[in-house]
C-alpha cells in the first residue's frame, strides 16, 4: 500500500498515539478542577503550550488549542469581523483558499460585511499590486493560505507583511495548515504575521486539534463561549490527550523538517521528470512550490478515474482536496488560476510525508505508466 | 567567541578589614551557582571576579551571575593573542553581540604592558578603523557612546569587554548571618525575602502548614515561592510547622476578635524558637504598616511582645504596588496570587481587632497550654532542603519528558 494523499490527512506516528493513550488513562482529569488530579493536568497542559510556542518561537500566552484547522480558520476570520465591526467591516482574501476560510467569508458576505477575493495568475500566486488596490481604510483582516492545498503554491507571505506593515490595525491571518514542516512561516515580534493557524492531523498528529497563533496584543472576540478555558479566548473542557499527544508530533516533524523536505522534494522532482516525458499529462503545481505537492492530470480522463485505477495498484492519491473531491466539485484552486472546467476536472494531487521514501515513488511511476498506457490506448 | 566574564564587587570593596571574607563569599556563592558548569575556572581578585568560560555557554552563565548579590556590574571578556589584527577582530564581535543600527561607539585602550608595539592612541585609532569599517555608517562618540569597548593590553594577552551589564548589587549572601524568613505563600513574604537576601542575610524558611484546613498545594506553593528565592542564594532551609492542633485550639478557646493577634503570637513564639536552636540572629517578615489588621502599629506591639529578637520587616513601609512591582520582577508574583487557603486566611475572624489589648490577649492566653503547643509544633517541624530547579513544576517536566 502505498500512501500519497497525506494532504489530507496523515497517519498518526506510533510515539504520538502511545502519548495519547498514556495521556487519555493517567491524565484525564480536567485542567479546571481544584484538586491535585486537575492540578497534574493543568500542568501537563501548560507545559504542552510552553513546548509549542518554543517550537514555533514565539511565547506562550500567544498560543490557543482549537479542534482543528478548520475552527481556527473559522475564529480567527469571525472573530476579527466581530471584534472589529465598528471600526469597519471590509475583509480581504484570496480566491484560493481552503473551504474552511472561503465559506467563513462567504457566510460573513451575506451577513453585511464587504470582502475582496483576490484573484491568481495562472501559477496560482496572487499579486501584491490587487493586495494594495484592495486595502482601503474599512479594512480590519487579511487572510492569505501560505502553501495551497491543492497545487503546492506558495504565496508571498512576507511580501504580503512588508506592506500590511503601513497598516498596522489590518489584522493579517496565514492559514499555515499545509505549511508546517514543509515551508518555514516565521512568526513573532519581527513578523508581520498576526494569526497562524495549524492543524494537527496534517503532521502526524491526532483529528481534532488545531493550534492558533494569536500575536500578544491581538484581540479577537471569542466563537465558543464557557467555562473561559483557553484564556477566555476558546471555551470548552481542553483536549488534554490531543494537544499533548499533538505537541509530541509538532516536536518530531519539526526536528526532521529540513531533512524531511530535502526528501519529498526529490520524490517530487524524479515524479515531474518523469511526467514530463508524456505529452497527454498535465502538470498544474507552478515552478515553485512546496516540497510535498503535486497536482496533475491526464488529459481527457477525469481525475476520479485516474485515483480508482491507482488504487486497483494499491496506491492511494486524491482528486485535489479531499472537502471537495466527494462532491465531485472540480478544483476550485484550479479554476481560480484560469483553467477550464473540464481540464481541471482531470487533476489528481499527489501528497507526501516523511513517511514516504523514493522506492514507493519509483513503484508509482510504474503503476501511473502502466494506468498511462492503458488510457492512451483508449483515446 | 565570549571567552571571558568579569564581574566587578559592588559596594563591598568599601567595607574595609571584612572585605577580604566578603570575597571569599561571593566567590563560594558564585561557585556554588555555577557548580554545573564544570569546565569554568573562577577566579576572585581584589577588586573582580574573573570567570574563565573554557566551552561554557555564556548566554547561561550570565543569566545566573545577574541573580548573584555582591555583583555590581558583569562584562563579556575576550581575550585574544597580542596582535592588532586580533584584537580588531574580537572587537568586532563584542560589537556584534550588543550593536544596533544608529548606534555610537568608542574604543578604550589601556596598555599595562608597556612594551607592546603600538601606543594607546594608535590601537585606539586602528581598532576603531575595523570597527567602522565592518558596521557601515557607524559613528564614533567620545563622550558617553552606546558601546564602550574596553582594550586592555596586558602581559599574557590582550582583554577586551564590552559595555558594562547591571548586576543584582547587594552583599554576597552569608555575609549578614542568617535569619528565619516566615514564609505564608502571599505576595509579600518572598519580597521580603529577596531583600533580606540582598542585604547579605542567609535565609531559612518557615511555613505553618495546617492540614487538612490548608492543601498539600499551598504547601508546594511555599517551597516554589522558597525554590525562586534560592535564585538570588543557595540552596535554602525549608521548615514546615504543623499548625492544625493550634489553630483548632484557638479557633475553639480564642473570642473571635483575638484570634489572629493570638495566632500571631504563637507563629512568632515558634519561629523565635527555632531560631534559636538553628542560630539564626534575626527573624524576617513580609509586613507592611497598615496593611491588614495584624500590620497596625497597635497590633504589631501586641504580637512583638513574645520576644526580644529582632524582628526585620524590609516592606514595613513599602506600597502594596510597588511591593508587587517587585515581586514580579523576582518572578513570584504569579505563584503567590495562586489561590489556595493559607493558614492566616482559615478560620480568620470577620472582625479581628486592630487594636488589641496586650492584658486581654495574656488573660486567654493564660487558660491555654501555650508552652506546651510551642514544644509539640516545634518537635513535629519537617525540614527540607530547597534546591533550584525542585518546584513542582520541573518535577512535573522530568515526569511529563516521556509524553512529549
Amino acid at each position: 500500500m502505498i500512501y500519497f494523499d497525506n494532504s489530507a490527512t496523515t497517519e498518526m506516528a506510533l510515539p504520538v498515539l502511545d502519548s495519547y493513550t498514556k495521556v487519555s488513562q493517567q491524565y484525564y482529569a480536567n485542567p479546571s478542577s481544584l484538586h491535585e488530579k486537575g492540578e497534574t493536568a493543568a500542568s501537563l497542559l501548560d507545559q504542552s503550550r510552553k513546548r509549542v510556542a518554543k517550537l514555533l518561537g514565539v511565547s506562550s500566552e500567544e498560543i490557543v488549542f482549537t479542534s482543528g484547522g478548520t475552527e481556527g480558520d473559522n475564529w480567527v476570520i469571525k472573530g476579527t469581523a466581530f471584534e472589529k465591526m465598528t471600526y469597519g467591516k471590509h475583509l480581504i482574501t484570496t480566491s484560493i483558499e481552503h473551504p474552511a476560510v472561503l465559506e467563513a467569508y462567504r457566510q460573513l458576505e451575506r451577513m453585511g460585511w464587504d470582502v475582496t477575493y483576490l484573484p491568481v495568475d495562472e501559477t496560482g500566486i496572487i499579486s501584491l499590486i490587487d493586495l494594495k488596490s484592495a486595502v482601503k481604510k474599512e479594512t480590519v483582516l487579511v487572510s492569505v493560505m501560505a502553501v495551497n492545498n491543492e497545487t503546492g503554491s506558495i504565496q508571498p507571505i512576507e511580501e504580503i507583511g512588508e506592506y500590511l506593515k503601513a497598516y498596522p490595525t489590518v489584522h493579517f491571518h496565514v492559514d499555515a495548515v499545509q505549511a508546517i514542516g514543509k515551508v518555514p512561516v516565521k512568526l513573532g515580534a519581527d513578523s508581520r504575521i498576526d494569526m497562524a493557524v495549524f492543524s494537527a492531523h496534517k503532521f502526524h498528529g491526532p483529528k481534532g486539534v488545531g493550534i492558533v497563533y494569536v500575536k500578544k496584543g491581538k484581540k479577537l472576540s471569542p466563537l465558543l463561549s464557557g467555562g473561559g478555558q483557553e484564556g477566555n479566548q476558546r471555551s470548552g473542557t481542553e483536549n488534554l490527550p490531543g494537544i499533548v499527544s499533538a505537541t509530541k508530533a509538532l516536536n518530531d516533524v519539526l526536528q526532521s523538517a529540513s531533512e524531511d523536505r530535502r526528501k519529498m522534494m526529490e520524490m517530487i522532482t524524479t515524479l515531474k521528470h518523469y511526467l514530463s516525458q508524456l505529452n497527454k499529462v498535465n502538470v498544474y503545481t507552478p515552478e515553485t512550490h512546496a516540497p510535498h505537492i503535486l497536482c496533475f492530470g491526464i488529459r481527457n480522463i477525469k481525475g476520479e478515474v485516474v485515483v480508482h485505477a491507482l488504487e486497483k495498484h494499491g496506491i492511494t492519491v486524491s482528486t485535489t482536496s479531499a472537502c471537495s473531491s466527494k462532491k465531485q466539485a472540480e478544483s476550485s484552486t484550479l479554476l481560480a488560476m484560469g483553467i477550464a472546467k473540464k481540464q481541471a476536472e482531470t487533476a489528481i494531487r499527489v501528497s507526501l510525508s516523511r513517511n514516504n521514501s523514493m522506492e514507493e515513488m519509483e513503484k508509482f511511476i510504474e503503476s501511473f505508466e502502466v494506468v498511462y498506457r492503458g488510457f492512451y490506448g483508449i483515446h | 567567541m565570549i571567552t571571558e566574564v568579569m564581574a566587578r564587587y559592588g559596594e563591598l570593596s568599601t567595607k574595609g578589614k571584612n572585605r577580604k571574607l566578603f570575597i571569599k563569599q561571593l566567590g563560594k556563592n558564585v561557585e556554588e551557582a555555577l557548580s554545573a558548569y564544570s569546565n569554568l575556572i573562577i577566579k576572585a581578585h581584589r577588586d573582580r571576579l574573573h570567570i574563565e568560560l573554557n566551552g561554557e555557554p555564556y548566554e547561561e552563565v550570565l543569566e545566573r551571575l545577574k541573580t548573584i548579590f555582591g555583583i555590581q556590574t558583569i562584562s563579556p571578556v575576550i581575550k585574544v593573542e597580542k596582535t592588532i589584527e586580533q584584537a580588531s577582530k574580537a572587537a568586532i564581535s563584542l560589537m556584534e553581540e550588543t550593536h544596533q543600527p544608529g548606534q555610537t561607539f568608542k574604543i578604550t585602550a589601556r596598555r599595562a604592558d608597556h612594551d607592546w608595539d603600538y601606543e594607546t592612541n594608535e590601537v585606539n585609532r586602528i581598532i576603531g578603523q575595523a570597527v567602522t569599517e565592518a558596521f557601515p555608517g557607524i559613528k564614533v562618540k567620545m563622550k558617553n557612546p552606546d558601546n564602550n569597548i574596553r582594550v586592555e593590553i596586558r602581559l599574557d594577552g590582550i582583554y577586551l569587554s564590552s559595555n558594562s551589564i547591571k548586576g543584582a548589587g547587594g552583599l554576597p549572601s552569608g555575609t549578614s548571618g542568617k535569619g528565619m524568613l516566615m514564609m505564608s505563600g502571599g505576595i509579600d513574604s518572598p519580597v521580603a525575602g529577596y531583600y533580606a537576601l540582598k542585604r547579605g542575610l542567609e535565609l531559612e524558611a518557615v511555613h505553618f502548614h495546617s492540614p487538612p484546613y490548608t492543601s498539600p498545594q499551598a504547601l508546594q506553593k511555599a517551597k516554589d515561592l522558597t525554590e525562586k528565592l534560592v535564585r538570588y542564594s543557595r540552596p535554602t532551609t525549608f521548615i514546615e510547622v504543623p499548625f492544625t492542633e493550634i489553630q483548632e485550639t484557638i479557633k475553639k478557646y480564642v473570642p473571635q476578635g483575638y484570634v489572629m493577634t493570638i495566632t500571631r503570637r504563637m507563629m512568632l513564639r515558634i519561629t523565635d524558637q527555632l531560631r534559636e536552636k538553628r542560630n539564626g540572629l534575626a527573624i524576617i517578615n513580609g509586613e507592611s504598616l497598615g496593611q491588614v489588621a495584624s500590620q497596625t502599629l497597635e497590633s504589631m506591639a501586641v504580637i512583638n511582645e513574645v520576644t526580644t529578637t529582632p524582628i526585620l520587616r524590609p516592606l514595613i513601609t513599602t506600597d502594596k504596588n510597588d511591593i508587587i512591582t517587585v515581586a514580579q520582577n523576582i518572578d513570584t508574583f504569579e505563584l503567590s496570587v495562586l489561590p489556595y487557603e493559607d493558614c492566616c486566611t482559615i478560620f480568620s475572624p470577620p472582625k479581628p481587632r486592630t487594636k488589641p489589648k496586650l492584658a486581654h490577649v495574656l488573660e486567654t492566653e493564660g487558660k491555654l497550654d501555650v508552652e506546651g503547643m510551642v514544644q509539640r509544633a516545634v518537635d513535629g517541624i519537617k525540614v527540607e532542603r530547597i534546591q533550584l530547579n525542585q518546584t513542582q513544576e520541573a518535577k512535573q517536566k522530568a515526569i511529563f519528558e516521556d509524553l512529549f
